[in-house]
């Protein structure tokens, strides 16, 4: 039990911080509710998108990889279904299909030139990002309403929270994938797997794990999910090829603060969940403040990934032997 | 020499293994055979060819000649993974598992039981727990493995050995850097192995340890076989002579021949000390001892591979902090915790290991002879460039550097070569104080003479050597005191007359009448 | 005893002759770029001389490629050394947003440079002690200053965008010295000073020393934990002279938008330079040639009237190129090939 404490401590004080923060601001702006039932809910439908891509940017980065297209593919296929839909009068569920379809191929496509000619993640997946923002922007560079009845009614849907009106599609599209995540990470081989690879890429090859298939198959994953960000994006707030600019950077962010090494072989999908609710709840603060200024966000953002990189660090030179 | 055949049949037969390497044999017709509820130990120096032995037997390399066969079957292993699933399971030293996953994860990764793909930690835990306990060894097996001493990491990894249902196990230097406790444990539960029928082979040049532990004993010298041996019948002396190629006899107490370079007993004068070390050592790496180099004097340090000579150098070079040593140069007291710091008292080091902490691959020859010289005078301070031509023309001449121009990647020469160019960039720094860990090696005979006349050279002109090598000819005959350790600490000093090969392989082997 | 041996063969003969820098590529691709304009776009390499200064493409293109020279000079030792520097972008942002406060306040010229060139030392140091000391990944240091560097240009503004109409200001961003545009005599001249600072003394030695085996250099005696802080200070410095210089041509310090996306060009330039993103070797000339042959890359496909949106396009087809010819894989492939070809 000790051991598990021990092992879990990044992901454990993240979601005490996560605790502290939001029960200052909730203490603090009590008078507005903060600590009310819709403006929790907010906190997964608002970042909903970033938490998808952080998904999968946690599971690349488990493997000691890292994906910096993410953002430009999920304006990719926001603008795609957008374009397919409103222009060619193509079925949404069908073009939202292709879109998740080619999200997943040109993630392999990315971890295949990343394995086989051994080539540096960031460079290959930098090089994604801008074909993928190309094509974006060759597809239309207006932002489009969208008319169609089908998905005029999923932007519609809403539900009550405790006496206001949200809007739960992402926060549900946000749980399911970290559902999925989570069983994937804590209780296949695939995640062990990219946590072993990650943790040391020659022992596991020594202890003859297939490396090489595991590393495509997870940037497939993490191309899937930023797919589905687009979807989700593209639904909630219409076609606009821009979606995502920067949104790759925001996601490491999201998953650095929650305790998963950037050099790969530790962390917790639970831990991203946090990154993402103290992300979350710094933007939220912040607005419901009203006097402190919305770029407080980035610049607490940047402190806690410092304070963060460094603890790492520390905890790392005292477990070790 | 073998021994007459015991009617227990061989569980791994290893018959006629050669591998050659471009340019190299790397072994020539070696057998090993081990025997299953067998420790069977396999000695040899740098370069027998003990590595690549066991890279063929793991399935890493495949061998040009000869057949493996394991319970009477022959068998093929092509890659790591293959072994493991022939039944032949290895524990290195460096461990080769995943420090940041759990001790039960790493004992089941690959393998972990579970239904439609899904895992079942409970089962998984439960089989780690069973496969410890096997070893008699009860640990919370969800322990994060980093967070283990390393003894216990090899613990962990004959445990997955062994929920890999291993025939034969294979431990690659296990016991180099384990304190003595530690060692009895491993040992213990290699014994319990070893009663339960499996067959261990036992790399490890701790010679204590071979006559502690082993039933049997194959010596490897030069890519070939000496010979498998009953280890309690083979002594100390002898087993050392075989090991490095000397016929030791009793009658012959005369010293090895061709000293070149020396007059034989001519001890220099006695200078001032240039540099003196009092209780030099840090844990784990060598035990605190004394040394003293003086000016004009070649002081060899001599003993076995693992007898802590490098790790003492390193000390002396400030790349390892020493506990609580006294170092003093000409007489002062310095603190030496920085090669930087080191080259600024009169040191200089050229390294055994050049691929890691030698070469800059990439660079020219000219900028790696040039560079430490340059990075004592500073950045500022720069050689001219027809400077730096001159010097390196010097020494490219001076130690016959084979290479097509002083402009070619340094990555391009051979391995001698490139030896010599290290050479050179310590040479040019000019030092007071030179260290020079096996700067012999894998340089052909022609070459060897060069370094050695040089060692002469720097000798006449004042410089104080301290001389590590392998080879004891090499040591005895260019040193006019030699340092001996032994399982990393300092046995003995012998100094002028006292130098002779008998006396140095009797300290080495740790041989006394009680041993042999 | 003779030399019996054979005169030692090379895999590789490599000779310091110019045809085998890697600067020869940024240099083909300029070349190729320049015909593919012959071809479709003649009035691209017209030059005329209006209102006392040179006017056409040529000129656009080393006007606009300044800043991202600039970047890639520092980018270029970063990297050398095996790091990599993600905040060069934001710290533009923030030296602008400093500059431009304090031109408003009506602080004089030299003042201004001079704090614009201490906040970016700072910035640069700040990573450096991160990487070098605490010992951190450079991603993850400079991702650090990346992310809240925006933010804290903003709270320098109040969040607005600063107008500047200082004239001695703007001159640098707009300004000509003989006809020439201010901004890459600047550029190539912090290009001359770091070629003669880092050939004339040991520190371009050192640099590349420590990049190539980090090891064996702190075994040869070099202080690689200062050379590493050094490379990082450096690029803060190039990135606030590139922010001061970005701000000065708009008249405008605008936190959000000053440097965005600027870092990866920088990094490409650098790599289609020829020096490689492990370290070790670095080239200032082949970094010259790639920022302007991205630049060009660029103005051609503004000039062909291709959207300026779509540009990425080409720029991530070139980036996979260089990967894949870079690529051990790739030469091995080529090897075989070529053995099969010759048999």
């Amino acid at each position: 039990m000790i051991a598990v404490l021990r092992q879990r401590l990044p992901q454990l004080v993240t979601a005490g911080i996560f605790l502290l923060l939001f029960a200052t601001a909730g203490w603090r702006y009590r008078g507005e509710n903060f600590a009310s039932a819709p403006n929790i809910a907010n906190l997964f439908i608002s970042n909903g998108s970033l938490g998808i891509i952080a998904v999968g940017m946690t599971l690349v980065i488990f493997s000691g990889g890292i994906d910096l297209s993410v953002g430009a593919v999920a304006g990719f296929t926001n603008i795609l279904v957008a374009v397919l839909v409103e222009q060619h009068g193509v079925n949404p569920w069908a073009a939202m299909l292709l879109g998740l379809c080619l999200g997943t191929l040109f993630g392999a496509a990315m971890g295949a030139v990343i394995q086989v000619f051994k080539q540096p993640a960031f460079l290959v997946t930098l090089a994604g990002m801008f074909f993928a923002r190309g094509c974006a922007f060759w597809i239309s560079t207006e932002s489009i309403d969208f008319k169609n009845a089908t998905m005029v009614r999923l932007a519609d849907y809403t539900v009550r929270v405790g006496g206001s009106t949200v809007h739960p599609l992402p926060a549900y599209v946000l749980l399911a994938v970290f559902a999925l995540g989570y069983v994937l990470a804590q209780h296949t081989r695939f995640g062990r797997n990219l946590l072993a690879i990650g943790g040391n890429e020659q022992s596991a090859l020594l202890m003859g794990l297939p490396v090489g298939a595991t590393k495509i198959a997870v940037y497939a994953l993490c191309g899937a999910g930023a797919a589905l960000a687009g979807l989700v994006s593209t639904v909630i707030t219409g076609g606009d090829s821009t979606y995502g600019n920067g949104l790759e950077l925001d996601a490491i962010a999201t998953v650095v603060i929650g305790g998963t090494l950037l050099t790969g072989g530790r962390g917790h999908i639970f831990g991203t969940l946090c990154g993402l609710l103290i992300v979350g709840t710094i933007q939220s603060a912040i607005s419901f403040d009203g006097t402190l200024s919305s770029w407080w966000t980035r610049i607490v953002t940047g402190a806690l990934l410092l304070a963060f990189i460094l603890f790492q660090r520390l905890l790392l030179r005292l477990t070790q032997q | 020499m073998a021994d007459v055949e015991s009617p227990t049949p061989r569980l791994l037969a290893m018959r006629g293994i050669g591998k050659n390497f471009p340019g190299v044999a790397a072994l020539a017709g070696v057998d090993l055979a081990v025997r299953a509820g067998e420790i069977h130990a396999l000695l040899g120096e740098n370069g027998a060819g003990k590595s690549t032995l066991i890279k063929v037997l793991t399935g890493v390399y495949a061998p040009d000649t000869g057949e493996i066969h394991l319970a009477g079957a022959r068998i093929q292993p092509a890659s790591p993974r293959d072994a493991e699933r022939l039944g032949i399971s290895t524990v290195y030293q460096e461990v080769n598992l995943i420090p940041s996953l759990s001790v039960a994860e790493n004992i089941g990764l690959g393998r972990q039981p579970g239904r439609l793909g899904f895992l079942n930690w409970p089962a998984l835990r439960r089989r780690a727990r069973a496969a410890l306990a096997r070893l008699e060894i009860d640990l919370d097996v969800d322990t994060e493995l980093g967070a283990l001493p390393l003894a216990l990491q090899q613990m962990v990894a004959i445990a997955r050995a062994l929920d890999l249902q291993a025939k034969l196990l294979v431990l690659d230097e296990p016991t180099a850097s384990l304190d003595e406790r530690e060692v009895e444990e491993l040992f213990k539960v290699m014994r319990q192995l070893r009663a339960g029928g499996l067959g261990i082979v036992f790399v490890t040049h701790f010679l204590d340890q071979v006559y502690a532990v082993s039933d049997r004993l194959t010596i490897l010298r030069n890519g070939e076989l000496v010979g498998e041996f009953l280890t309690a019948h083979l002594g100390r002396l002898e087993l050392v002579g075989k090991m490095l190629g000397r016929e030791v006899r009793d009658e012959e107490g005369h010293r090895a021949e061709g000293r070149v370079g020396m007059a034989t007993g001519a001890m220099m004068e006695s200078t001032a000390p240039l540099l003196e070390a009092r209780q030099l050592g840090r844990r784990g790496a060598v035990h605190p001892l004394d040394l003293t180099l003086r000016g004009g004097e070649v002081t060899g340090l001599a003993g076995l591979l693992g007898s802590g000579r490098t790790e003492t150098a390193r000390l002396l070079f400030g790349l390892d902090q020493a506990d609580g040593e006294e170092i003093r140069v000409r007489g002062a007291r310095v603190k030496i915790n920085s090669p930087r710091a080191a080259v600024r008292q009169g040191l200089a080091f050229c390294s055994e290991d050049r691929k890691m902490e030698g070469i800059l691959p990439n660079l020219t020859v000219r900028e790696n002879i040039i560079l430490a010289l340059q990075a004592k005078r500073g950045a500022w301070r720069t050689l001219a460039r027809a400077e730096q031509e001159k010097l390196c023309a010097h020494y490219i001449q001076a130690l016959r550097i084979k290479t097509r121009s002083a402009e070619t990647p340094i990555k391009n020469l051979s391995g001698g070569n490139q030896q010599k160019a290290l050479l050179a960039r310590w040479l040019a720094t000019q030092p007071e104080i030179i260290i020079l860990d096996e700067p012999t090696r894998g340089i052909d005979i022609g070459a060897k003479e060069e370094i050695e006349q040089l060692i002469a050279k720097l000798r006449a002109d004042g410089v104080a050597v301290l001389f590590i090598s392998s080879e004891i000819e090499e040591v005895v005959r260019n040193c006019t005191r030699i340092v001996v350790l032994r399982e990393r600490r300092k046995v003995a000093e012998l100094a002028g007359d006292e130098i002779e090969l008998r006396r140095l392989l009797h300290e080495m082997a740790g041989a006394t009448p009680a041993h042999e | 005893m003779k030399w019996l041996a054979p005169p030692l063969r090379m895999s590789e003969p490599r000779h310091r002759v110019w045809w085998k820098s890697p600067a020869v590529w940024p240099l083909a691709g300029l070349m190729l770029l320049a015909l593919v304009n012959l071809k479709f776009n003649q009035e691209f390499f017209s030059l005329s001389f209006q209102d006392g200064h040179w006017v056409g493409a040529v000129v656009d293109i080393f006007k606009n490629g300044s800043t991202c020279l600039i970047l890639a000079l520092g980018m270029t030792l970063v990297i050398a050394t095996g790091g990599i520097d993600l905040s060069v972008g934001s710290v533009m942002a923030i030296v602008a947003a400093v500059a431009a406060a304090r031109l408003a306040r009506g602080d004089a010229l030299p003042v201004v440079l001079a704090e614009g060139l201490a906040v970016g030392l700072l910035c640069g140091l700040a990573n450096g002690l991160l990487v070098s000391w605490a010992k951190v990944q450079p991603i993850v240091a400079t991702l650090v200053l990346m992310v809240s560097g925006r933010g804290i240009a903003q709270l320098i503004t109040g969040g607005f965008q600063v107008r500047i109409d200082s004239a001695d200001f703007n001159f640098f961003g707009n300004g000509f010295i003989g006809g020439v545009p201010v901004a890459p005599v600047v550029a190539t001249a912090l290009f001359l000073a770091a070629w003669l600072w880092l050939r004339r003394s040991a520190t371009g030695l050192f640099i590349e020393a420590a990049g190539d085996n980090e090891t064996a250099s702190r075994f040869a005696g070099l202080a690689t934990g200062r050379i590493k802080c050094l490379v990082y200070a450096v690029s803060g410095m190039g990135a606030a002279v590139a922010g001061m210089l970005a701000a000065s041509s708009i008249k405008n310090a605008n936190p959000l938008h000053d440097g965005l996306n600027l870092e990866l060009d920088a990094i490409f330039a650098v790599v289609l330079g020829g020096t490689a993103l492990s370290g070790g070797r670095f080239n200032l000339l082949g970094t010259y040639l790639g920022a302007l042959m991205l630049q060009t890359l660029t103005e051609t496909m503004y000039y062909d009237h291709v959207p300026s949106a779509v540009a990425p396009v080409p720029k991530a087809v070139l980036i996979i190129l260089v990967c894949l010819l870079q690529s051990e894989t790739t030469r091995r492939w080529l090897g075989g090939l070529r053995r099969r070809v010759v048999a």
